[in-house]
């Protein structure tokens, strides 16, 4: 009897096994591939961390997992260092280093900070691997006008492009925010930026594209963000008298003191003294600590380097609406551009799908995908058709101006679509 | 905007920047007169004051702007909880860290204060989280100049201004007769300028040395509670960067003087907001600590601080 319910058990075993087996070689005979993230997960990141994990997450799930009979699993990583919340060069490399050594890793997507890609881009180019950010938007990651010296190609040690960019980078940012400066009425502007590699970057393009079209820059100031008073540098602005503050920054770099401070010195529209920043600045927790009352007083105005999702058309639209249904929540900035980075990776492998096949190594198979990428033309995006030119950026440029508005929501106001920018 | 209106503006600025400095540099000045020991921790219980108000406000359920009787009552009431808090905190640093070291080697408490600083700090990370926490606007902010001198003017001068002064003046002040006018002041002069004699003269040092850590937190977090109400926003990392510009006014006026950290702290206030405004913010920083070591370079005992007495 003993024996019997041992072999019974036995038995069921292999049945379980042929049935697993078969099943699972039938979904991926190919075996496994996987697309590693990274960006902050930490603090004031949150829920744009977690708005764009869920962004690559319903890419992969909108392929059923599968691409040309691989399974695709996603890694998520936090470049966030524990220490100060913030993103973190050295927990990046580890990250691009983690990614690199796992001989089922296709393709790598991010980061959110372009301070962070500079760190992963040479790593995952000595890998032959495609990197596609969802969020970085620092030229010089790319291509050489408002680039420092040597970039982009100090990126690409292995002379190819493997970095691919989906949204428009800043210097196309910071010229259309110099523009719509003007169309405004603004006539001197004072330019602060946080001396970090987006907010330094934007600035300096809006500050040369503002030459050019006939604006007058009476000052051009990096600040010290830790310092918790910005007074000084806004009073020098106001004697220079300045009808526009353009600040260069992210959430978390000075714009809330620096928006508050200009209310307490009288810089307010009323006195025609404006505000102006880049999408670095369009989070909820600008608004936050700067105070509804001050970013009203200041007519804060925000670009956006996309459109606004109630705006989007086709694919866009309908992407916007999946999203909704899934989570059951309005996506975060940048969270359909990860939807979007998901899919670029995902039609890599497709078109790439031959080649893998007959790749000895991963280094080959990583290396099908990222020409496949690099390739791809007239693709119907989320702003409609688009294509990577040889630096592997996105040819749109499509951007919109938000404006902040009264809300009923606990914070007391919101970022309100106001035009669309070309 | 004259260029004198410029001026007077950026003096305010550098006034109420400096003020908040001063009152940190105190606490540093006066653990140093004491024991010797560059507290490091000092600028996170500053830190610590701001967060401890901004707690008892919540409490209160006054995280708002305080209208009439409040002003007098609740305020100052938050005031006085916050620097006893403080306080406490500040000699229980002592107790548990640096005391036990009191006879060791100069360089045993020092390591000491960094990894409490660390400690601190990533307390305040657990507590607070790591995005900047807006701070309410507590205190009303009215536009003297126009609204109630009726002046047309384009120099701001606020209400908060004025409360940055109103309350780092008489503290201050009251520090400095406490120390040259009381006997408990008098016993701490003693116990710095020599430890062993004063014992022997039956002054207790142990308790003095606690009334100092006391006296000093207090004041730190009452520097807290006023950047949080002056600033309205508040970051777990903010005791470093205040820390450094205390102790550079502390050094910069004479370490162990306090009228000189008193004076330090303004000075480094004026200069940085001077420096905003004729040179260029980037360049602030370098320019203050520049400053700071012309000083020491031709007075080495700083500003105030007497000739060096014979310490190793």
């Amino acid at each position: 009897m003993r024996r019997l319910k041992w072999l019974g058990i036995a038995g069921m075993a292999v049945l379980v096994t042929m049935l697993a087996g078969p099943a699972d070689a039938q979904q991926c005979p190919k075996g496994k591939l996987r697309i590693y993230t990274s960006w902050p997960m930490q603090g004031a990141m949150i829920p744009e961390g977690t708005g764009m994990k869920n962004g690559v997450d319903m890419a992969v799930a909108e392929a059923g997992g599968v691409v040309a009979g691989h399974c695709l699993e996603v890694v998520n990583l936090d470049d966030a260092s524990p220490q100060t919340g913030k993103w973190d060069g050295a927990v990046e490399a580890e990250n691009a280093n983690r990614a690199v050594g796992d001989a089922l890793a296709i393709a790598y997507i991010g980061t959110y900070n372009s301070g962070a890609a500079k760190v992963s881009i040479p790593i995952t180019n000595r890998a032959h691997m495609a990197q596609i950010t969802p969020a970085n938007t620092y030229p010089g990651l790319t291509k050489t006008k408002g680039a420092a010296p040597g970039e982009p190609g100090i990126y690409r040690p292995m002379g190819f492009v493997n970095y691919f960019r989906i949204v428009p980078a800043d210097d196309i940012q910071g010229a259309v925010g110099a523009k719509w400066a003007k169309q405004r009425g603004a006539k001197k502007i004072f330019i602060i930026h946080d001396q970090e590699l987006y907010g330094k970057g934007i600035a300096d393009v809006f500050d040369a594209t503002a030459k050019k079209i006939g604006l007058q820059i009476v000052g051009n100031e990096g600040i010290d963000f830790k310092q918790p008073d910005q007074k000084p540098v806004l009073t020098k602005a106001r004697a220079a008298g300045a009808d526009l503050i353009y600040m260069g920054g992210v959430v978390d770099t000075g714009a809330p003191i620096v928006i508050r401070q200009m209310k307490d010195l009288g810089m307010v529209a009323a006195r025609n003294v404006r505000f102006l920043g880049p999408d670095g600045l369009l989070e909820e927790e600008v608004l936050k600590g700067a105070t509804c009352d001050a970013a009203m007083q200041t007519d804060m105005h925000i670009t956006f380097a996309s459109l606004p999702f109630e705006k989007l058309k086709g694919i866009g639209a309908s992407t916007y609406e999946n999203y909704k249904k899934k989570y059951s929540k309005e996506p975060t900035a940048y969270a359909l551009y990860s939807v979007e980075a998901g899919r670029i990776a995902i039609e890599g492998i497709k078109r790439a799908a031959p080649q893998l096949d007959k790749a000895k190594d991963i280094k080959e198979k990583r290396d099908a995908v990222r020409q496949a990428i690099l390739n791809i033309k007239n693709y119907d995006g989320l702003n409609g058709k688009w294509s990577f030119d040889e630096n592997g950026d996105s040819t749109l440029e499509t951007m919109s101006g938000f404006k902040v508005v009264k809300a009923d929501n606990p914070i007391g106001c919101k970022f309100e679509f106001e035009t669309i920018l070309e | 905007m004259d260029w004198h209106e410029v001026l007077v503006q950026q003096s305010i600025n550098g006034l109420t920047r400096g003020a908040v400095f001063a009152l940190v540099a105190l606490g540093y000045t006066m653990v140093y007169g004491i024991i010797s020991l560059i507290n490091f921790a000092h600028g996170d219980v500053f830190m610590l004051g701001l967060f401890v108000s901004l707690t008892i406000f919540t409490l209160l359920g006054m995280a708002r702007t305080l209208v009439g009787w409040e002003l007098v009552t609740i305020l100052p009431l938050v005031f006085l909880a916050t620097m006893l808090g403080c306080g406490l905190v500040n000699v229980t640093i002592d107790r548990l860290a640096y005391r036990p070291l009191r006879h060791a080697f100069r360089l045993a408490p020092l390591i000491t204060a960094i990894g409490v600083s660390f400690m601190i700090e990533n307390l305040a990370l657990l507590w607070q989280g790591p995005a900047p926490v807006p701070y309410p606007d507590i205190f009303p902010s009215v536009d003297v100049l126009r609204d109630w001198v009726g002046l047309d003017t384009l120099v701001y001068l606020t209400t908060k201004d004025l409360l940055v002064i109103g309350v780092t003046a008489p503290l201050m002040f009251a520090l400095q007769r406490f120390v040259t006018g009381t006997s408990w002041g008098r016993a701490m002069r003693a116990i710095a300028q020599d430890r062993e004699t004063a014992q022997a003269m039956g002054i207790n040092v142990e308790k003095m040395i606690m009334l100092t850590f006391f006296i000093g937190g207090a004041l730190a977090g009452a520097a807290g509670l006023i950047q949080g109400i002056y600033y309205n926003i508040g970051t777990w990392y903010i005791g470093f960067q205040a820390g450094l510009r205390a102790f550079t006014a502390a050094v910069l006026g004479g370490i162990g003087n306090m009228p000189g950290a008193a004076l330090g702290g303004l000075v480094i206030g004026f200069l940085s907001a001077w420096s905003d405004q004729y040179i260029s913010a980037r360049w602030t920083n370098a320019i203050v600590f520049s400053i700071l070591i012309l000083v020491l370079v031709f007075r080495p005992q700083g500003l105030l601080g007497e000739k060096a007495v014979d310490r190793v």
